[in-house]
């Protein structure tokens, strides 16, 4: 298998405060990856330094073959990012927002119009394609942001904290069609998320982050043998994890 | 060429994506037509009973005409930053910063977008203008200089507005700052009064104000007996190599309004 995303001693310091600390991990190809954390333990950070949004202080960091300091744009080219907030622009239609995105991922005319009927179709959205986005419910709007994502058939997709503020239903359809992403195209995922039960079904792998550390890594069945407890839960786990003092 | 291509496709991406908001909801594009409406109807008329200020010879309803125009496209492009930071609150220019396409493309984009509401405040001044009998310029392409210089004024101020943005990052600290600046740089400009008129100190700032020279190359490409103080050439000078430099400023900069 492939590595696709790799850390070495990865740092990002905010003044005196080092939120990302000597970090070093790798993801491989197919992987879903879940980062789990308190808040403030350096999940965000981490992403942002992973899809260029922020350069590190200090170590490297590669995405996708490619390094995310030198060679951000090479890295913008492989990845998605499903960011926290929602970033559907919402004065503008469905459709606006997925044409958009064709576009500055330099996606031919034929494509594009292919593409585009097919993200609003899977997200269930082909009813509403004209409709400006900012009317869309919450679970509408981060099934549309997910196929934006995809439009340019990332290696790695980053979603931070894709179901937070959602209802149950709208859960459910964001997790089925991270599972399709994940099946059919075999789309390498890294999300975040503060749902123990979401981290178990989806992840083949988390990491929990406490400090700006790494301080657990494995499956989820490894993480709670790790625990001795037969019947511990992931929460039991995160919250042993996470209460620990800094280093 | 291909990186040519795809800067430039890029840009009209975001030109597009701007036009396509306006056409949803176009109030904005009215409501900006009020103020220099008023600003010609109620001040332009009180004052051109005065005759005080020394305008070399065209009556004062001529000579600030170009002056609101000008103000008209600053203020409108003074707070275009603002969306910038609504983008930045919502969490759409994220979006846009892990897409491969060039950040100066970005700015550049969004500095078009603002010339195209500025094209869109030109048309409503000229009619007002034209309606209030002010002496126009008979030459055609005098009036295409003229827009060319509401374009470049509106990709200066909206970009220096979207380097503002980046650095303030908040709303309030933005608006702070937008109204601070605004009218320095309209009263430190000759929009509605000769330079020589000032002060010397407010000369010397008015000087490195790109708003005189908009202002001084409107004057003397709108009107039927325009004159230019600085010359036009130097006009134009000034005014794309700083539309020009703030491209590659704002380029380097925007990514930190995220941070």
């Amino acid at each position: 298998m492939d590595t696709i995303v790799e850390t070495d001693s990865l740092t990002r310091k905010f003044g005196q405060f080092t939120a990302v600390n000597g970090l070093s991990i790798s993801v491989q190809a197919g992987e879903t990856m879940g980062l789990l954390g308190s808040n403030g333990a350096g999940k965000s950070t981490l992403i942002k330094m992973l899809t260029t949004l922020l350069p590190p202080t200090s170590g490297d960091a590669m995405v996708a073959g490619f390094d995310v300091a030198k060679e951000a744009s090479q890295v913008r080219r492989h990845i998605g990012y499903v960011p926290q907030m929602s970033s559907v622009d919402g004065s503008l239609t469905a459709t606006e927002n997925l044409e958009v995105f064709a576009k500055l991922y330099s996606l031919t005319r034929a494509e594009r119009r292919e593409r585009v009927q097919d993200a609003l179709e899977y997200s269930g959205l082909s009813k509403f394609a004209d409709r400006l986005a900012g009317t869309f419910s919450g679970g509408m709007g981060r099934r549309l942001e997910i196929a934006i994502s995809t439009l340019h058939r990332p290696r790695v997709l980053f979603l931070d904290e894709p179901t937070s503020g959602l209802d149950p239903v709208a859960r459910d359809t964001v997790w089925d069609r991270i599972r399709t992403l994940r099946d059919e195209f075999g789309t390498t995922l890294f999300l975040t998320t503060h749902y123990m039960e979401e981290a178990e079904s989806l992840c083949s792998r988390i990491a929990i982050m406490h400090a700006g550390h790494v301080v657990a890594l494995g499956t989820p069945a490894e993480l709670k043998a790790s625990w001795g407890d037969p019947a511990a839960t992931m929460d039991d786990v995160f919250i042993h994890y996470s209460s620990k003092e800094p280093a | 060429m291909k990186r040519t291509g795809e800067f430039f496709s890029a840009t009209f991406t975001i030109v597009e994506l701007e036009f396509r908001k306006l056409r949803h909801d176009p109030t904005e594009l009215v409501s900006r037509a009020v103020q220099p409406m008023l600003w010609l109807l109620v001040f332009g008329n009180v004052f051109s009973k005065l005759h005080g200020i020394p305008t070399g010879g065209v009556p004062y309803l001529d000579f600030m005409a170009p002056g609101i125009l000008s103000q008209s496209v600053l203020f409108m492009s003074i707070f275009y930053g603002i969306s910038s930071i609504r983008e930045r609150d919502t969490g759409i220019i994220v979006r846009f910063l892990v897409s491969p396409a060039p950040r100066t493309a970005l700015v550049f984009g969004k500095a078009l977008a603002a010339g195209m509401r500025a094209l869109s405040q030109t048309a409503f001044v000229y009619v007002v203008v034209v309606l209030m009998g002010v002496h126009l310029s008979s030459n055609p392409l005098a009036h295409l200089g003229v827009i060319l210089l509401a374009l470049l004024g509106a990709a200066f101020f909206s970009l220096f507005s979207l380097l503002v943005a980046s650095i303030t990052k908040t709303q309030e600290r933005f608006m702070g700052i937008g109204q601070l600046m605004t009218m320095p740089l309209f009263f430190a400009s000759s929009a509605l009064y000769p330079i020589k008129m000032m002060p010397g100190w407010l000369q010397v700032v008015s000087h490195i104000n790109p708003l005189s020279y908009q202002v001084d190359a409107m004057r003397a490409l709108m009107l039927e007996n325009g004159t230019s103080t600085f010359g036009l050439g130097t006009d134009f000078a000034v005014l794309i190599l700083a539309s020009g430099a703030m491209v590659a400023i704002a380029g380097r900069i925007y990514s930190q309004i995220v941070t």
